[in-house]
C-alpha cells in the first residue's frame, strides 16, 4: 500500500472536524451525542494509523480502552438524555435553558 | 489496489459523516452514521488492525448504535424539527468554525511541513512478547498478551469502570417513588 501516514491523518482530522460542525449546528441533544461519537471516531483512527506506521502495539491497545470506555459513556449518556426527557418532554437544547435565566 | 480501496472507504466514511451531521431525520442521520463506523473499520482492515475492526463492528456499528436507534424512536424526537436553516447565527458560527477548522488541517499537509512519510513496517506474524515495546502484530495473541502485563491495571480499572456505569444507569433511570 503505497497511502502514507498523511493520507489517514488528513481523514481523521475532517472526521473530527465534520464531528464538530455537528455539534455547532444541531440542537437534537441526540444528534449532539451522535457527532461526539464521530469526533471520537476520528481519534481512534487516527491512534491507529500511528500505531501502524510507528509498528508498536500501544496505540491498538488505546483504542481498544477508548472504544470499552465510549461504550460505557453512550449507555449513561442516553440514559440521562431518557431521565431528561421524562423530566421536560424534549430534548431540544434551545429548550433547555432553565440554567441561562 | 489497496490504495483504490482506501481512497473509496475514506471518500464512503467522510460523505456518510457529513450526511449524518446535516440530515434533518435522526433515523436517517444514525443509520448514515452506521454507514460511517463501517468504513472505519474497512479502512482498520487497510491498516492491518483486523481485530479493532470486527470490535468496531460489534460494538460501535452493533451495539452502540442499536442503542441510539432504539432511544430515538423511543423519544420520538422527529415530529418537532426545528428548521436548520432558519437559525442564520448557528449556522453561520458552524460554517464558519468548520472551514476554519478545515483550513487548519489542510495547511498541515500543504507546503511540504507534513509529517514525514514513512514507509509501512513488516508485520510479525508470531509475537514472542519480550522487550519494552510490543511489535505490531495482526494476531489478536498480542493484544491478550499486552492486556495481561504492561497493561494489567488499566485493564482492571476499565471493568470497574464498566460496572460503575451499569450501576450509575440503573440509579439515574430508576423511576423514584413518591413516599421516597
Amino acid at each position: 500500500m503505497t497511502v502514507g501516514l498523511n493520507a489517514f491523518i488528513l481523514v481523521a482530522g475532517l472526521l473530527f472536524a465534520i464531528g464538530m460542525f455537528g455539534v455547532i449546528l444541531r440542537k437534537n441533544t441526540l444528534v449532539i451525542y451522535m457527532s461526539l461519537e464521530l469526533m471520537l471516531n476520528g481519534v481512534i483512527l487516527a491512534l491507529v494509523a500511528f500505531s501502524r506506521y510507528n509498528g508498536t502495539m500501544d496505540g491498538n491497545l488505546f483504542v481498544f480502552f477508548i472504544i470499552t470506555v465510549a461504550a460505557a459513556e453512550v449507555a449513561l449518556g442516553l440514559a440521562i438524555i431518557v431521565a431528561l426527557f421524562r423530566l421536560r418532554q424534549s430534548v431540544m437544547v434551545d429548550q433547555l435553558t432553565s440554567l441561562s435565566r | 489496489m489497496t490504495d483504490t480501496l482506501f481512497y473509496v472507504f475514506a471518500a464512503i466514511t467522510l460523505i456518510s459523516a457529513l450526511l449524518m451531521v446535516v440530515s434533518p431525520n435522526a433515523v436517517n442521520g444514525a443509520i448514515c452514521m452506521i454507514i460511517c463506523f463501517v468504513t472505519t473499520a474497512a479502512l482498520f482492515v487497510l491498516l492491518e488492525a483486523y481485530f479493532l475492526a470486527v470490535i468496531q463492528v460489534l460494538v460501535y456499528a452493533g451495539a452502540v448504535m442499536v442503542l441510539f436507534l432504539f432511544i430515538i424512536m423511543l423519544l420520538d424526537v422527529n415530529k418537532d424539527t426545528s428548521d436548520l436553516l432558519k437559525d442564520k447565527m448557528t449556522l453561520g458560527a458552524s460554517i464558519t468554525g468548520f472551514t476554519l477548522l478545515v483550513i487548519l488541517t489542510f495547511s498541515v499537509f500543504a507546503g511540504g511541513q507534513h509529517l514525514p512519510e514513512t514507509p509501512l513496517l513488516p508485520v510479525m506474524e508470531n509475537p514472542t512478547g519480550e522487550g519494552a515495546g510490543i511489535p505490531f502484530t495482526t494476531s489478536a495473541k498480542s493484544f491478550g498478551y499486552s492486556l495481561f502485563t504492561k497493561y494489567m491495571l488499566p485493564f482492571q480499572v476499565t471493568g470497574f469502570l464498566l460496572l460503575a456505569a451499569m450501576i450509575g444507569v440503573i440509579v439515574v433511570s430508576k423511576k423514584h417513588s413518591e413516599n421516597s
